[in-house]
């Protein structure tokens, strides 16, 4: 069966508004199988977020080859769901005109919009706010509304650029708990990025390291922790240190070269 | 003070198995009767601000009199009364346009053709400027191959074109809509372009992930998110409707407030100028008022908006 989610030799460059050009990406090399829950972890600024914008097709790669369900990426991929760091609930929509956005964009019915985002609404534990702007939830609530909003088209393929990285311990760890419940229950696969290796681990099958910047993969690793899992107590088993640590020894030396080079750039 | 005099009050008021029930209470309603009292303090001090000025003005137009005073000046009070006139002769000349009409038939009429052509410039201004806004704010070459014309045309004092309208369109209404709907098209034009080319770039990304198509896009996120743009642009755009309806009136005109004012200034009718002037503030504030009311209804997704930042 065809990877899930292919990158092959793939490399991504910005023209800087200084007419200058910055390579986010090189040789980049990742596959994701089918259902599939991967991590990709890496310092700041060494191209997680673009390797999600290739994979949806926002963006495409400069060189090399990008391929979802074995076909190329043209353009927006159909069946992809992205949850984005920043808040990206549209804040003049109501939390039901919200969720019901995607269902209504493919061409469902107003009614049959409505009956779905409602379900999803409440599978996400939002039932009764369904009238809410954005503005009236909290930070909590409204990555909710975000995960309902891209769950609700079913995708095959989710994506999640620190999703969490703004919530709190507690709540973040229950968001958590629930995105693995509502995972179990499809057949999708995820690439989750993030730069907390804890969280990496605590919720997938496999970790990608990626270099600092240009971005490449260092090395990927098998998490073989038994599910379901629950995130606020895996990380205390004698399994999760030792993964911890094995990758931890890796990822260490690419936050410090990211770390001295923004010393110097500020310096 | 008054407001922890308050609360003693209601503490010492209230039985003591109620206490842990009712502290949130009282936050409640105190707050609601602070925001009351701001609101009766602020209309009262808006009274105390109208009364001042009117009363110093009616004031300095008749003191100081006397012979002594007028031989030295040559007119009674510390202003001249028929350069500058006065409260109490405005109300006068008000009172008799409502009562006895104009000199162009009745007060009414003259308002009612006025508020035509404001609105009917208001309307098309703001039609035009949103569209072209929006397309010129969707689509770079299009931007970039007219926006040396539209500065141009910006540059041009839009008062002068009035003259062109009047001769080209006639002393009717038609003409006084065009200029109204230029002077209010650039002010819109321009926020409207600009709102489309703030909208956050993650929700334009997460719609098209959504699936949203183009025109979608441009109608459920582009839009929605310029608005508050563009009504803060119909604010002030209403203003100018009302200059250019008047304006235009000015160039020729067979009724309206404009030709009203053009009429009593040819007659040197200084209380019949300012009454023009009082009938167009008024106007002007009975539209601020609706506008405001619109923009609570379509920016409701907003917190507080408007009700915070009006003056």
């Amino acid at each position: 069966m065809a990877p899930a989610i292919q990158l092959r030799n793939v490399t991504k460059r910005f023209l800087t508004p200084s007419s200058g050009v910055y390579t986010a990406l090189r040789d980049l090399n990742l596959a994701v199988e089918p259902g599939e829950f991967c991590a990709v972890v890496g310092p700041t600024g060494c191209g997680k977020s673009t390797t999600l914008a290739l994979i949806s097709g926002l963006e495409p790669a400069s060189e090399g080859e990008v391929e979802v369900d074995g076909k190329p990426v043209t353009g927006i991929v159909d069946g992809v769901g992205y949850v984005f760091q920043t808040d990206a609930v549209f804040p003049w929509k109501t939390v039901l005109e919200n969720v019901a956005a995607g269902p209504r964009y493919r061409g469902a019915s107003a009614r049959d919009a409505r009956e779905r985002a409602r379900e999803w609404i409440a599978r996400v534990g939002l039932a009764g706010f369904d009238d809410r702007y954005p503005y009236q939830l909290s930070g909590g609530m409204r990555k909710r509304v975000a995960l309902a909003q891209s769950l609700i088209n079913g995708p095959r393929i989710l994506l999640m650029d620190e999703p969490f990285s703004a919530l709190d311990v507690q709540t973040r760890n229950l968001m958590e708990n629930e995105l693995l419940t509502l995972w179990g229950a499809s057949p999708t696969s995820v690439v989750f990025v993030t730069h907390d290796l804890e969280e990496a681990i605590s919720l997938s099958d496999r970790v990608f390291v990626i270099t600092a910047g240009p971005g490449t993969v260092k090395s990927s690793y098998k998490v073989d922790l038994p599910r379901p899992r629950n995130v606020a107590e895996i990380r205390f088993q004698p399994e999760f240190s030792r993964i911890y640590e094995e990758i931890w020894s890796d990822l260490r030396d690419e936050v410090l070269v990211s770390y001295e080079r923004q010393k110097r750039g500020a310096a | 003070m008054s407001v922890r005099s308050a609360a003693r009050l209601s503490v010492t008021a209230s039985a003591p198995a109620e206490q842990a029930a009712r502290p949130a209470v009282d936050m409640v309603a105190r707050r609601r009767r602070d925001v009351r009292r701001r609101q009766v303090m602020v209309q009262g001090l808006r009274l105390l601000v109208g009364v001042v000025i009117l009363g110093v003005w009616e004031l300095s137009a008749r003191f100081p009199s006397g012979a002594a005073w007028e031989a030295q000046v040559g007119h009674a009070g510390l202003i001249d009364k028929f350069f500058w006139s006065e409260p109490s002769d405005i109300a006068q000349s008000l009172w008799t346009w409502f009562r006895d009409g104009t000199e162009l038939g009745p007060l009414w009429q003259q308002v009612l053709a006025t508020m035509e052509e404001t609105v009917g410039g208001f309307i098309v201004g703001s039609v035009l400027g949103v569209t072209f806004g929006v397309a010129l704010g969707r689509n770079r070459l299009l931007s970039d191959v007219l926006s040396p014309y539209i500065k141009g045309a910006n540059a041009i004092p839009r008062v002068v074109v009035g003259a062109l309208f009047a001769i080209s369109l006639g002393l009717d209404i038609k003409s006084k809509i065009a200029t109204a709907a230029v002077l209010v098209f650039f002010v819109v034009f321009f926020n409207a372009f600009q709102g489309v080319r703030e909208v956050d770039r993650n929700l334009i990304a997460n719609a098209r992930i959504l699936g949203a198509n183009n025109r979608q896009l441009t109608r459920e996120i582009i839009i929605p998110s310029a608005l508050s743009w563009i009504i803060a642009s119909l604010h002030t755009s209403f203003g100018l409707a009302l200059v250019g309806a008047v304006v235009g009136e000015l160039w020729g005109a067979t009724q309206g407030v404009g030709e009203l004012i053009y009429s009593a200034k040819n007659t040197f009718d200084t209380a019949g100028v300012f009454a023009g002037m009082a009938l167009l503030a008024a106007m002007a504030l009975l539209a601020e008022a609706l506008i405001t009311a619109l923009e609570n209804r379509l920016i409701r997704w907003r917190p507080n908006v408007a009700t915070e930042t009006r003056i």
